[in-house]
């Protein structure tokens, strides 16, 4: 890899911009994707290897290049800093996901509880507008206060969230969706939020249900089931 | 982080930067029963630092020392590993899969 490929590779990387690194094969020769003068299959290869966040071979035009697609971390916003949240943010971190917490109490919501991760003490509906949850972002509220987890829910399920949870009982859970219900929500729309978040593993400890919480956003990504 | 989710073109940069000699392995194409996905990878330095990984442990010995040869010639190796491969055998790809294993220096 050249000095050049690899500095414009690692700008793009920083800028979360999606990127395809195209290895000519067997010879080595490299270019980075899409680029106005790769041609339409090449160009639409590495869309699909971005896509489906997959790198593999292609032949095109009797040539093989390798596409190693490079897509930004998912992110996994979790709003209430509580003591699950402890015990989340360092497995999502783990699994390389790139957490952000909201919680606009400032006695949770501190860097000695969630080191090197970034903490908003914004208002959850605020927090979310900014932080604008897209297809590869998961928003999980667990405080059980409908102040703060309400406002979240209604803007996550206004997004393109590809995975929403909430956590609390069977009950809790009906009252919140009446509640969502009254703020315009269907009750298709409101399928999309797992209530009571996470696998049904019988958690029980905080590391536990962090498990099952982020065992279920696995099964989402992967489409597991689905293949 | 993790093995899995560990950032290896970052860390062969950062090695790189560092003063390093590093090259870089990519898994490219796998058949039947590879342990990992297309796209993993593998860094290596001269001085015997090494991050990730391109199977289970079968190959990283064989991929290690190929990575090492293209340092010193500067010229990139696309790399067959399969049970059909004498080069396989020697190097024990118990699982019976069958991969490729695109190795570059970092210039």
């Amino acid at each position: 890899m050249t000095p050049e490929i690899l500095a414009e590779l690692t700008a793009l990387r920083d800028a979360k911009t999606p990127v395809v690194l195209a290895t000519a094969l067997p010879g080595g020769a490299q270019r980075l994707l899409p680029a106005p003068d790769a041609g339409d299959a090449l160009n639409q290869a590495a869309q699909r290897a971005l896509d489906r966040d997959e790198s593999g071979t292609v032949a095109i035009d009797g040539q093989d290049w390798f596409l190693q697609a490079y897509n930004p971390k998912y992110r996994v916003i979790v709003v209430g800093a509580v003591h699950i949240a402890q015990a989340l943010v360092p497995m999502a971190a783990f699994l390389g996901l790139d957490v952000t917490v909201v919680d606009p109490r400032r006695s949770f919501a501190t860097d000695e509880r969630f080191p090197n991760v970034t903490v908003l003490t914004d208002w959850p509906d605020e927090a979310l507008d900014a932080l604008k949850p897209d297809s590869r972002t998961a928003v999980i509220t667990l405080t059980h206060d409908p102040k703060l987890d309400d406002p979240a829910l209604d803007r996550a399920l206004k997004s393109q969230a590809f995975y929403i949870g909430a956590l609390g009982s069977r009950r809790t859970h009906a009252r919140r969706l009446d509640r969502l219900r009254e703020l315009g929500h269907g009750d298709d729309a409101m399928a999309r939020i797992k209530g009571p978040v996470g696998l049904n593993i019988a958690a029980v400890t905080a590391p536990e249900i962090a498990v099952s919480i982020l065992a279920e956003f696995i099964a989402m990504r992967r489409n597991a089931g689905k293949a | 982080m993790s093995a899995e989710t560990q950032d290896i073109l970052g860390v062969a940069a950062a090695w790189k930067r560092a003063g390093e000699q590093v090259a870089l392995a990519t898994v490219t194409e796998t058949w039947g029963s590879s342990p990992r996905p297309a796209g993993s990878q593998l860094a290596v330095t001269v001085s015997g630092k090494m991050a990730g990984s391109v199977s289970g442990g079968c190959i990283e010995g064989a991929v290690a020392e190929v990575a090492l040869e293209t340092l010193r010639t500067g010229i990139p190796q696309l790399l067959d590993f399969g049970i059909t491969d004498e080069r396989a055998w020697e190097v024990g790809l118990a699982c019976g899969g069958k991969l490729k294993v695109f190795v570059e220096p970092l210039a």
